[in-house]
């Protein structure tokens, strides 16, 4: 049934949002602590041993799929609800630091990322 | 005629959003078909019609949530929350091959890292060259470079003025409006098109917003490599920015 899918999910996310928290707390932090990316892994794990033991079929898979599959229209909703006009208005040294950061990181992106061997996949066209 | 609609935007938010975002994406698909030839992804598109609808909506409510502060788009701002938005990037682990992302964990880890110091360490300059030199102003905004939350969360925690956490929640949210918009335009030069580049870039360019969007907005199939690690970073900022990170401005300054 498609909502087992829905449901694994759900129940991933709280976890992984409950053992972020604790993370949190057990750091001293005000703040969770990878909850989402915690309950990616177990949303992983669970498939792999679905799978492996067959209580995953297709139609449950579908009641991930299509969240997935609103993924991006999520996106543009949330594009939608950002504060514009206050990152706009927020002065020269808030661009000025914004710009710089992400010109940096970009840097470090390409750096880091021209070192990946080229493995079997569209062929790097130059060797750094 | 005014009140009918009215209502029913009041009681139907949710509905109306998927139907407003199914229009917006619709017109990017055409827009990027029929006037970029496909050279500019749809979702770029919509992407960038999106935040300047939030601009649009940002003057003319005065609020702080963009087009959802007008009553008839409000569920756009449960559309696009972080509870559905998480609820999303969660669903997407899905598509991971688990050999990849296990591949790829040690430099998605060390990217993370540098993805909290660099731009701390670039906060804190510009906020030296701009004049301040106490170390609790410096940290905080240094932190606001990591992500928008961890800057004011530093803050808080180490008590900085309510003006310095300000600006560091709008260095926050440049960065990540700066990360949504650059990312389709810098992909060929960051060479994002394998999970392990995606897990690179998802801890170097840091907050969930703008990496989720700007690998939304370049290949869809990367986007849980990069949330996946990009999810850690508001915490490792968080963690570092009130304790380590202030210990180190402090002994310097």
């Amino acid at each position: 049934m498609t909502l087992y899918g829905t449901a694994l999910l759900a129940v991933c996310h709280l976890l992984g949002i409950l053992l972020g928290e604790l993370l949190g707390r057990a750091l001293g932090v005000p703040a969770n602590v990878g909850g989402v990316g915690i309950a990616m892994l177990l949303l992983i794990s669970a498939r792999l041993y679905g799978h492996h033991r067959g209580w995953l079929d297709v139609k449950s898979e579908e009641g991930v799929n299509y969240w997935g599959a609103l993924y991006i229209p999520v996106v543009v909703a949330m594009a939608m609800t950002q504060n514009v006009v206050a990152a706009l208005r927020g002065g020269p040294m808030a661009v000025t630091a914004a710009v710089l950061t992400v010109a940096l990181c970009a840097c470090c992106i390409a750096f880091i990322n021209r070192l990946e061997p080229a493995a079997g996949d569209a062929p790097s066209p130059a060797q750094e | 005629m005014g009140n009918v609609i009215e209502k029913l935007a009041k009681d139907n938010g949710l509905i109306i959003a998927f139907a407003v975002i199914g229009l917006v994406v619709l017109a990017s698909g055409f827009i990027s078909r029929k006037l970029t030839f496909g050279r500019i992804q749809g979702s770029a598109i919509a992407i960038l019609i999106g935040l300047a609808l939030a601009y649009v909506g940002g003057q003319m409510t005065g609020g702080s949530k963009g087009l959802a502060d007008l009553t008839f788009f409000s569920g756009l701002a449960l559309m696009g929350g972080n509870m559905l938005r998480d609820f999303a990037i969660v669903a997407t682990a899905f598509e991971v091959q688990p050999t990849e992302a296990r591949r790829a964990g040690w430099i998605g880890a060390l990217a993370l890292c540098i993805g909290t110091v660099l731009p701390f360490f670039i906060g804190v300059v510009v906020a030296y060259a701009f004049g301040y030199r106490d170390a609790v102003s410096l940290t905080t905004i240094g932190a606001g470079a990591v992500t928008y939350i961890v800057g004011p969360v530093t803050g808080a925690a180490i008590g900085a003025s309510s003006d310095v956490m300000a600006l560091s929640i709008a260095i926050g949210v440049i960065k990540a409006i700066l990360v949504m918009v650059s990312t389709p335009a810098l992909a060929g030069f960051m060479r994002l098109r394998t999970p392990r580049s995606a897990m690179v870039f998802g801890g170097l360019a840091g907050t969930v917003s703008g990496v989720s969007a700007g690998l939304a907005a370049t290949d869809r199939t990367l986007v849980p490599y990069g949330a996946l690690v990009a999810t850690f970073h508001t915490g490792l900022g968080c963690l570092l920015g009130p304790s380590l990170l202030y210990f180190i401005v402090r002994a310097i300054v």
